[in-house]
């Protein structure tokens, strides 16, 4: 403060401090605010705000007029019309009774998550990873049950478990390609420079372009492989109106782009594992698969689970292949909650839209901060105990 | 054997013992070897099997591609350039001069945008065919966006690694409550968003003054990356819909701008987080001495830190860009014609009365995807010494 008040009289500052040069201190001083203010109003403004104006149209029948949008408020309607309404269908599945296999499901999936919570108590958990672990297994025992009464029971599944397979089973398949190919590609073959920057480029590739590329290869008509799809009786097949055969090709095109990224992270960690451990294991005489087991998957394993995380943090947002590839069919076989959410919208039903939004924002929140405090974490602390 | 012991150790073995026994320790045996190029050589088919087949499908035409599979040009088929020609031909304004004025139509709107609040200039409206715009739209909004993001994402992560902030948590509870009730007041009781806004605005700022101090407890730094970062999970759906009113309500659908800042939001938690990591493994000497002799925090971030971190700095840009590049979701609700980005335009080829013509979308594919691929050799550089991947290890 002594400052500004010396600079009011030019001449007498024995510093010899312009105006230009007080300003400039100004800014220094509000330096701390300055650096992070930009990115804190950016974030607040296009991505907390938006948040939670979203609840405003979730909880609201919007209907167009002449003067903008008109909301009603209908509270939960839009989210029962998810569970229970008319939206069942297509967001949960269709629901017949329980067959024997679902029901055997069901049940040892919540015997696993009462012995899992029961050994939570046991050990002493505090009271917030306690309701943590309770969040957790509700929700997991909501999607088995309606994974026993859908798939298991014979019937057609929603968008809800098209989301979940594919970032489940597509993250699954990717994580053991990438692993092995890293683990191949750490190991002293031919090339390994040139493989490393050919199998990172389909990551970089616009998924746009990669839905394109599959949907014209997977082409039983015109495709390359129209000889091989004859060879097995298969010609004439209009895999798109398959919809398990639908869902593997976008899982196939998916895993295209994603496995490089799975393979360059997972190869940066192969190779710091000390080379020294590994020799030592092997003039001990132990197999491959030990040395991998006791001494390199161990090591791993923490950068393993957060790339895993990063990888399903992105999977749960997957809209441009299954709607380039397939445009969600046949039916909704292949529709990903934020497509169900978009074809809402185009229909002008913004309430839906938004609660289907919400509910991918609650089910990836879930899962995701599920698998970092369960997984992640747990790998964590045991590699630096 | 016995005739063998002049003869140097590597011919000593049989064939068995060199087929699954390796040479040396830390070396492969011969099968290994030879599984593990095989495996790694399907790999290579698979990952290049697509852009090949995209690559000559673009060089095909309506015939070769719907007589059955043709593999290898001038052997299997004569190549043509109808696919490319498709493109550029049938349109009036595919030329220089269209290209021309539509970059002088760019920054002649950059300027009218940022005069309208003082004078009422006329905005230009594009005359180029659809290529050239995507493309001149896809260049302009991927490179904007990618310098507001490096630029605002590396000042808050240097922050985030050397300056300790302490945010009072009541504070954040009387904003949070407080955009809430813009929120109601805006949308329930007819009160515009300007006013709405402001006052909680006003309110905040005066609450923050006058009760921010009672509030004890603080959050940390960690917890402000936290929660940059952690906006990654944010579906991009969930805001889209308000973000879209929002632009709507200030006119701003189908503009560049919109695009921009949305994508550059979208890809701050990646920055933040990358360039944190670089930031934080920096020596503080450095900046300390600097700090002695009297440089200021953005001169020391200016001449100092960002040069050091430059390997770093420019794989960051390269990552920013490509997302930026194929960015979907978001161009799709905000571009109805004249912002459209290349995504936004191959997608719209994908209605035709005859189908998709597959020689035509081949070649608008490569066209989009070239500039992603050499970025994408040339961030492999930067990922093979390691630079991206400090964060992951964390």
């Amino acid at each position: 403060m002594s400052n500004g008040t010396t600079v009011s009289q030019p001449g007498i500052t024995p510093a010899g401090l312009s105006w230009g040069e007080s300003w400039g201190e100004w800014f220094d001083r509000h330096s701390r605010t300055f650096f992070i203010a930009p990115a804190v109003t950016l974030v607040l403004l296009f991505a907390i705000f938006p948040t939670f104006y979203t609840i405003v149209f979730a909880i609201s029948h919007v209907r167009f007029s002449a003067t903008g949008l008109k909301f009603r408020t209908v509270w939960f309607e839009n989210f029962a019309a998810q569970f229970t309404g008319n939206e069942q269908v297509h967001f949960l599945g269709r629901f017949t009774s329980m067959s024997i296999a679902g029901s055997v499901f069901s049940l040892v999936t919540a015997g696993a998550l009462l012995w899992w919570l029961y050994r939570a108590v046991v050990k002493g958990a505090t009271w917030i990873g306690l309701a943590g672990r309770l969040i957790s297994a509700a929700m997991a025992m909501f999607i088995a049950l309606l994974f026993a009464a859908t798939l298991l029971s014979g019937n057609q599944w929603g968008t809800l478990l098209n989301t979940l397979f594919y970032v489940v089973v597509g993250c699954s398949i990717q994580f053991v390609i990438g692993l092995m190919l890293a683990f191949l590609c750490s190991q002293p073959v031919i090339g390994k420079n040139f493989f490393r920057v050919l199998f990172f480029i389909p990551l970089m590739i616009t998924p746009l372009g990669v839905g394109y590329a599959f949907k014209m290869i997977l082409d039983v008509t015109k495709g390359p492989f129209k000889p091989f799809w004859q060879l097995v009786g298969l010609g004439n097949w209009a895999w798109s109106t398959d919809a398990w055969a639908a869902r593997w090709f976008v899982i196939l095109g998916d895993s295209w782009q994603w496995i490089p990224f799975i393979f360059i992270v997972l190869l940066a960690a192969l190779e710091n594992v000390p080379k020294d451990h590994v020799e030592a294991a092997q003039v001990d005489g132990a197999s491959g698969f030990q040395i991998f087991r006791e001494i390199t998957w161990p090591q791993i394993l923490p950068v393993a689970a957060t790339v895993m995380l990063i990888r399903m943090i992105e999977a749960f947002k997957i809209v441009d292949l299954p709607n380039i590839m397939t445009a969600g069919g046949p039916g909704i076989a292949t529709e990903s909650m934020t497509l169900h959410s978009v074809f809402l919208w185009r229909a002008n039903d913004m309430g839906d839209s938004a609660a289907v939004a919400y509910l991918l924002l609650i089910l990836t929140v879930v899962v995701c901060s599920s698998f970092f405090n369960y997984v992640v974490l747990k790998r964590l602390r045991r590699a630096r105990a | 054997m016995s005739g063998a012991t002049y003869r140097i150790s590597r011919d000593d073995r049989s064939f068995r013992q060199r087929l699954f026994e390796p040479p040396a320790v830390g070396k492969m045996s011969l099968l290994a070897n030879l599984v593990a190029s095989a495996i790694l050589l399907f790999w290579s088919l698979f990952v290049l099997f697509p852009i090949y087949w995209v690559v000559i499908t673009a060089f095909k035409n309506a015939e070769t591609v719907n007589n059955g599979p043709f593999f290898i040009p001038f052997v299997d088929f004569q190549p043509t350039l109808k696919g490319w020609t498709a493109q550029f031909a049938t349109d009036p304004y595919c030329d220089a001069y269209s290209v021309g004025r539509q970059l002088f139509l760019l920054v002649y709107n950059l300027f009218a945008f940022i005069l309208s609040p003082i004078v009422k200039i006329e905005k230009m409206e594009p005359q180029i065919c659809k290529v050239y715009l995507a493309y001149t739209n896809s260049f302009v909004i991927s490179f904007g966006a990618t310098a507001l993001c490096i630029a605002v994402g590396s000042m808050a992560a240097y922050a985030l690694a050397r300056i300790s902030y302490k945010p009072r948590f009541g504070n954040i509870v009387v904003f949070v409550l407080l955009a809430l009730s813009a929120i109601v007041a805006s949308n329930y009781f007819e009160v515009h968003w300007a006013i709405s806004s402001s006052v909680a605005l006003a309110l905040f700022y005066l609450l923050a003054r006058s009760l921010g101090r009672r509030f004890k407890s603080t959050l940390g730094n960690d917890d402000i990356l936290f929660w940059i970062v952690s906006q990654r999970i944010l579906p991009p759906i969930v805001v889209i819909i308000p973000v879209y009113m929002m632009f709507q309500s200030v006119g701003m659908i189908d503009t560049h701008l919109a695009l921009i800042i949305v994508y550059a939001v979208a890809n701050l938690p990646i920055v933040v987080w990358l360039m944190h990591d670089f930031f934080a493994n920096l020596p503080v000497e450095l900046e300390e001495s600097a700090q002695l002799d009297g440089s200021s925090r953005f001169e020391i971030f200016w001449d100092i830190v960002l040069p050091l971190t430059r390997p770093g700095l420019a794989a960051t840009t390269l990552l920013t860009l490509i997302l930026n590049w194929n960015e979907y979701l978001f161009a799709i609700f905000l571009t109805t014609a004249r912002a459209q980005t290349m995504p936004i335009m191959v997608a719209a080829k994908n209605t035709g009365e005859r189908g998709i013509l597959w020689w035509e979308m081949c070649a608008i594919i490569m066209i989009m995807i070239i500039p992603v691929i050499i970025m994408a050799v040339v961030l492999q550089r930067y990922i093979a010494k390691g630079v991206l991947l400090g964060g992951v290890k964390g």
